[in-house]
């Protein structure tokens, strides 16, 4: 039987972890690499990476921390942040890393996502969508949160899915860094819409949130971060919590 | 010993040479190359797979003489050889992802889509998958039965002969995600993405 995931994140700015409220207030909490592997000895099913900041500034240290990253952590591991063109995702292939998230740039040329699932196979590419709700509808955003491109979510999840996405990563913006749950409304919706794995994100508080991503959003995936980052459970204990609820789950 | 990873440009094998240098630590040389003469002086060969079918196969042909030296070690001289994932499914006749396109034809049989079941279950499979043993391998030596590994893929291999199947995971029907046949083996997951349990295996492989 095919098992939920857990997918702990990190978010990396110069090459350092880092995670913050609302992707503002960012405190530095240390080496991406070390905590990567903690997080696949405690039996982490993926890692992602994100480097929030690179849409920015200079992302040259995010490949030198894939690059070791891969050397030490034998489960898949997923990079997105600043993703834009097929050279970038390949130089983070070369570099090791197993999937990249697309967000900003499948917003604006979805060729991106077209181009480079041919190229490099549909395996690899994610397309990461950042929602906002409005009214009774979801609207993307872009830039980190920044931009609001004013497109439905659920109709652009259906066209990403036909442009050879593998997979989706989903954030609520409005739940990011909240810790009040996931918004298990949008990912059921975008869930029900597409024949594709989602990977449900933002605004995990506790282990019950994760539970209710899978069972209430629907989602093949659960993905956090500061609740394993900053210590408050390990990626043990949250699996050990899925399984007493009849999630199944890699032990 | 010298084991060597095929690079033929099938995509991402990065995972898979580090997987295989983490295993063999300085004790065996592992080799990425595409050159014919180090394929021929290798003991053993992996060849990954990434992409669809017909991409890899394209790739493969690319290569001019490739497929004539791996058939050669493979066939002729029976020496060991790992597929991995599109590297498994090629040992087949044919494969149907994207278009009809014929295989190595190393263990008759196709690669066609998963069947989804209208929906029911998502594609690609994605995940971590149990695998049922249903018969010895050599590249399971000391792996349990219903052990985890990490799968990515939306086609199948379906061989003529269920006797080179080595292991099966449940996923819309019994997939098969592992064969062996004389010195040829293949998983159709990704033992360098499985953690401790898939590197197991790669030593296994290795320690042929």
């Amino acid at each position: 039987m095919l098992k939920n995931r857990i997918i702990p994140c990190l978010d990396v700015k110069n090459g350092r972890v880092v995670k913050g409220i609302n992707f503002v207030d960012l405190k530095d909490a240390g080496d991406p690499v070390e905590q990567a592997k903690i997080y696949s000895d405690g039996g982490a099913d993926e890692i992602c990476f994100l480097d929030i900041t690179a849409s920015n500034e200079n992302r040259d240290t995010i490949y030198d921390v894939v690059e070791r990253t891969s050397k030490k952590c034998f489960v898949p591991l997923t990079v997105g942040g600043g993703v834009r063109s097929i050279d970038d995702i390949n130089k983070l292939l070369n570099c090791g890393a197993d999937k990249v998230s697309i967000n900003t740039a499948a917003v604006e040329n979805p060729k991106v996502v077209l181009d480079s699932s041919k190229k490099f196979g549909s395996q690899c590419i994610v397309v990461a969508i950042d929602a906002k709700k409005k009214g009774d509808k979801w609207e993307v955003f872009t830039h980190g949160g920044r931009n609001n491109s004013g497109i439905d979510a659920l109709e652009y999840a259906k066209k990403m899915e036909d442009s050879g996405a593998g997979e989706l990563l989903v954030t609520s913006m409005d739940r990011d860094g909240t810790q009040i749950g996931y918004d298990v409304d949008l990912m059921n919706k975008i869930a029900s819409k597409v024949n594709i794995p989602l990977i449900a994100s933002g605004g995990v508080g506790n282990l019950d949130h994760l539970v209710d991503g899978i069972k209430l959003g629907n989602a093949s995936a659960v993905l956090a971060a500061s609740i394993f980052h900053y210590g408050k459970h390990s990626v043990r204990e949250a699996k050990e919590y899925l399984d007493s609820k009849g999630i199944p789950v890699r032990i | 010993m010298k084991v060597t990873i095929v690079d033929y440009n099938s995509g991402n094998i990065s995972s898979v040479i580090n997987s295989f240098k983490e295993v063999a630590k300085n004790k065996v040389n592992i080799e990425v190359t595409s050159d014919l003469g180090k394929i021929k002086l290798s003991d053993k060969l992996v060849l990954p797979g990434q992409g669809s079918f017909k991409s890899c196969v394209d790739a493969l042909n690319k290569i001019g003489g490739l497929s004539e030296t791996l058939n050669e070690f493979a066939i002729n001289n029976k020496k060991p050889l790992l597929g991995i994932c599109v590297g498994l499914q090629m040992f087949a006749d044919v494969g149907y992802e994207e278009t009809e396109t014929k295989g190595l034809g190393w263990i008759p049989g196709k690669v066609s889509k998963i069947n989804n079941q209208k929906g029911k279950y998502k594609l690609p499979h994605i995940g971590w998958n149990q695998i049922n043993i249903v018969k010895d391998s050599k590249i399971f030596k000391n792996i349990e039965n219903n052990s985890h590994m990490y799968f990515v893929h939306s086609y199948e291999f379906i061989p003529n002969d269920k006797n080179v199947i080595s292991a099966t995971t449940d996923y819309s029907s019994h997939i098969v995600c592992s064969v062996e046949k004389e010195n040829i083996f293949g998983t159709q997951f990704h033992p360098e993405k499985s953690d401790k349990i898939g590197l197991k295996i790669i030593d296994n492989f290795i320690n042929l």
